[in-house]
């Protein structure tokens, strides 16, 4: 393997990952707040650093099924969460969002660190980027071009976070309560494909599944978003009768 | 020792909310169907269809409760 191809491999193969990684930073920052998101997101890439520094290459060494079994497991469960609640919203206000977003009604803390926006960008960042230092040392000893790979995967969260800090300002624009059903269903959708890669099961087509679970999780919010609706507009009706 | 408890409380706390939220039983599916699907593969069975499937069930069932 050639040094360019080495660089375009691991560019390539990085930038899935740090898509995924930019994903969750980006909604977790729209919905609940930068500060602690930023924080969460600074400590995952420091705690990655002293990994890589600590490791180096036995980096392959650190148990990646079981982290993201947990971090999958984690993400699904407060994925599933943010869903609930984001069909709940839009059933009650439609798409034009929540109104005036207070800091208790969301949960978010007015002062001081969001805990679960730190711990959830901190999360996503940190398995993602174990896994672009995996493929990094992977392809980087396997064709002995370890300078090659470094630069490629560097290129590629260069390139992928400069698009997400862009996008940010787009994603903002969302109205909160759709914004919310959205997060919700990418954190579930990345939650169940780790969780379930970190069993030791294979999904069909590999990392194409996730664009297949986020259309799954959007259809089944599409589907329940008239539930709470149909329910109240029934129990007026039935109200109106008795 | 005060300022420990608190902060062992408030630790629970946080991680009560993050897992359990509103419903225990959205954790609880999960966390079954993640057993059951491991179980299956060790069995040789493809059961990657699972957890979604269990995931968007409870859901379901979780905003219909919450909404009666």
């Amino acid at each position: 393997m050639s040094q360019s191809s080495v660089f375009v491999t691991t560019f390539l193969a990085a930038a899935v990952e740090v898509i995924e990684m930019v994903i969750i930073v980006v909604g977790v920052g729209s919905v609940r707040g930068w500060r602690s998101t930023w924080l969460g997101a600074g400590g995952g890439l420091a705690v990655l650093a002293v990994l890589v520094l600590a490791f180096g290459a036995a980096l392959t060494a650190v148990p990646i099924g079981a982290l993201r079994l947990v971090v999958g497991s984690l993400l699904l469960v407060f994925g599933l969460q943010w869903l609930r609640k984001g069909i709940a919203r839009v059933s009650a206000n439609g798409l034009r969002g929540m109104g005036e977003r207070t800091a208790s009604a969301e949960g978010v803390p007015g002062h001081g660190v969001d805990w679960t926006a730190l711990v959830l960008s901190f999360k996503g960042v940190l398995l993602e980027g174990l896994e672009v230092a995996f493929i990094v040392v992977s392809f980087g000893l396997t064709a002995q071009a370890l300078r090659s790979a470094v630069l490629g995967a560097a290129a590629a969260f260069v390139v992928i976070a400069g698009a997400g800090l862009l996008a940010r300002g787009l994603v903002q624009r969302v109205p909160r309560s759709a914004l919310q059903l959205l997060v919700g269903t990418l954190l579930s959708s990345f939650g169940t494909f780790w969780a379930v890669e970190g069993l030791g099961v294979a999904w069909p087509g590999s990392d194409a599944a996730i664009l297949v679970l986020v259309g799954w999780y959007l259809l089944a919010a599409a589907s329940y978003v008239g539930v709470p609706r149909r329910r109240a507009h029934r129990l007026v009706a039935q109200e109106a009768v008795r | 020792m005060t300022m420990i408890l608190r902060w062992l409380k408030g630790f629970g706390r946080f991680w009560y909310g993050f897992i359990i939220g509103d419903d225990w039983t959205v954790a609880a599916t999960v966390a079954v169907a993640l057993v059951v699907t491991w179980l299956l593969h060790t069995a040789a069975v493809a059961a990657w269809w699972l957890p979604p499937l269990a995931a968007v069930v409870v859901v379901g069932v979780s905003l219909r409760r919450a909404s009666r």
